[in-house]
């Protein structure tokens, strides 16, 4: 039996490692997989949890968070698409337009 | 055995993640992440969710990832440069290895946060077997219907709104 | 020291290593039995050279291949190129890990417990194929980029995008049965089929399910990418599609993991429709002999329709999975679930 803390560190060493990489990478698409390490691991804890608590409410959580995850990355890739045919270019530094 | 398990499977995740921040070829960081994919369903297995780690490998890693192959492959996607040194203003490189610092800084935080909960918190909690479908499909349609049916408006309209967002401009 | 040999799990062991070398075994014998029929809907005799009836013929290709130079472009990408065929190949036999093709048996008394015919029993086992399936477009998809040729690319998009697309319908077939037989475990669909009406009819899902059975079938042939809907494969448009690029043992694996994605989706259809390892004559630990026997039927179907059928245009194919198998299994789901609930 794996203790609780175990995959609570785990998780947030991966949503770490997602954050890091929304903040450093200069390309979209990989913006958007580091977006998706973070919700997995954010599912990662509610799977956990709701192990530990005894309950399935964890694992509907998740589920729905899968489909909310498949909606949003659908979206956030038309856009990119859309992006590029306009500027040719994948770098969000590309895109100041409504910058000050 | 169930640890020996997790640590194989967390070290994998891990490691893929860390390979898809770092990689610079986008076709690689995809498939990193498939592998990481991979690695999360071993996981939800040892956590007795057997449902969860088949819908994940079914919907992230056999569906989004393949979305996001199309669309490296359909935009060429090239091989990312390094952060241009001569922006103005905020997006220097000094900005960015603050961010790096930040989230190195957000994530000891988390694991102060979560290794200081008071040990008595996990052992209280019930091991209970293996949920089963069945679990899982009364309580999707009965407690949580409203989330359902609501979830799969939501389906629709980001599908209707993706294909119209990807068109061709009509001139 | 032998006594801390669990002889369960040496049995097992060898359950596994039988279940792969049949898999293997049964993809040389499709080579032969598609080289056959072709010849004979021909009006031809096909190899006859090699062994009895040209038997031995598989084996002779594979020994040519074999000897055969590896090749890679220049320009293709090393690491990708060389894992694509192996993801397909890993694909295609990890798929066949859960399905059951016979009863328990204690091997005449040799085990303490009995072992059920079946690499693994999950109690998610058809979400299991169908999850494994879904990781078998990826070799597909990185060959036909990873090998950085205009054919290649097009028909590796062609192909997954067919893919994804007849995988639909494939799912909602499976979820009509799911329903009739209130598991998700290939074990209990295949045993909810036993019995039978008024003494000779088989209690087989088939008879409820004909057309889910047929969309399955379908959705099944252009899953595999198998004629008529082999468009990105078609030697007169494509030159070999995805696979132009390989050479070699390469090569040899995407012809071996397309033959087993064969085997396996047939054998998922025997054992969701045709009742599995079920018959009427046999006792029940020779039951796997009509799993044999099932299994063989499709796979004669299947080469059946490659040699008879004339291929799909690409867009006809699209056209047809979307706008007519897919609301056909939408249709079929909807009254397999009314039927479930007026008659309980």
């Amino acid at each position: 039996m794996v203790p609780l803390n175990y995959f609570l560190v785990l998780s947030a060493v991966l949503f770490a490692i997602g954050t890091a990489g929304v903040f450093l990478r200069r390309n979209l698409i990989t913006v958007l997989l580091s977006v998706e390490i973070m919700l997995n691991a954010v599912n990662l804890t509610f799977v956990a949890v709701g192990r530990y608590l005894g309950t399935v409410d964890g694992q509907i959580i998740v589920f729905f968070v899968m489909t909310v995850a498949a909606a949003e990355a659908a979206v956030g890739l038309a856009l990119v698409i859309s992006l590029f045919r306009h500027r040719e270019t994948l770098s969000p530094d590309a895109f100041t337009a409504l910058k000050w | 055995m169930d640890v020996i398990a997790f640590y194989v499977f967390g070290a994998i995740a891990i490691a893929a993640s860390l390979g898809v921040v770092g990689q610079r070829n986008p076709m690689h960081s995809v498939m990193l992440l498939i592998s990481s994919f991979g690695a999360l369903a071993g996981l939800y297995v040892i956590l007795d969710a057997p449902f969860t780690a088949v819908t994940q490998i079914i919907i992230y890693a056999g569906a989004i990832m393949v979305l996001f192959l199309f669309v490296v492959m359909l935009l060429n996607v090239p091989r990312e440069e390094p952060a241009p040194a001569s922006l103005a203003g905020m997006l220097g490189p000094r900005a960015i290895k603050a961010a790096a610092v930040l989230s190195v800084v957000m994530g000891a935080e988390l694991l102060y946060a979560v290794l200081s909960i008071a040990q008595s918190f996990f052992s209280a909690g019930h091991a209970g077997s293996v949920s089963s479908v069945a679990n899982i499909g009364q309580a999707l349609f009965t407690k949580h219907a409203f989330a359902f049916e609501v979830t799969s408006i939501l389906i629709l309209v980001s599908m209707v709104g993706a294909v119209v967002l990807a068109q061709k401009e009509h001139r | 020291m032998l006594q801390y040999i669990n002889p369960n799990i040496v049995a097992h062991l060898g359950l596994i290593f039988i279940v792969f070398n049949l898999l293997v075994l049964s993809a040389a014998f499709m080579v032969w039995l598609e080289r056959k029929v072709c010849a004979y809907i021909q009006d031809r005799v096909g190899p006859n050279r090699v062994g009895y009836e040209g038997a031995l013929q598989p084996f002779a290709d594979v020994i040519k291949l074999l000897f055969k130079e590896e090749l890679r472009p220049k320009a293709a990408d090393a690491l990708l190129f060389a894992i694509a065929p192996i993801i397909s190949a890993c694909a295609a036999f990890a798929a066949f890990a859960v399905i059951p093709f016979g009863t328990e048996t204690t091997l005449f008394g040799l085990l303490k417990d009995p072992l059920p015919l079946q690499v693994a029993d999950v109690n998610v086992a058809v979400l299991v194929i169908f999850a494994i399936t879904s990781m078998g477009i990826y070799g597909i998809v990185i060959a036909g980029w990873s090998s950085n040729s205009k054919y290649s690319l097009l028909g590796g998009l062609r192909s997954s995008a067919q893919m994804i697309s007849y995988e639909l319908s494939y799912g909602l077939a499976l979820a009509a049965v799911i329903m009739l037989a209130g598991s998700l475990s290939l074990r209990d669909i295949v045993m909810a089929q036993s019995g039978a009406w008024w003494g000779f009819i088989p209690k087989w899902y088939v008879f409820l399910q004909p057309l889910g059975f047929l969309i399955y079938m379908t959705a099944g042939v252009a899953e595999t990418n198998r004629a008529p809907f082999d468009f990105p494969e078609a030697e007169q448009e494509l030159v070999a599609g995805y696979h132009t690029e390989y050479s070699s043992m390469s090569f040899a694996l995407f012809f071996l993991a397309e033959y087993v994605n064969m085997v396996t989706v047939s054998a998922v259809a025997t054992s969701l429709y045709l009742g599995g390892w079920l018959g009427p004559l046999l006792p029940s630990w020779l039951g796997w002999l009509w799993f044999l026997l099932k299994v063989f039927l499709l796979l004669f179907f299947y080469v059946w329709m490659r040699w008879t059928l004339p291929r799909y245009r690409y867009d006809q194919l699209m056209e047809f999975g979307w706008k007519y198998l897919l609301p056909a299994a939408v249709l079929n789901l909807l009254a397999t679930a009314a039927l479930v609930l007026w008659l309980g």
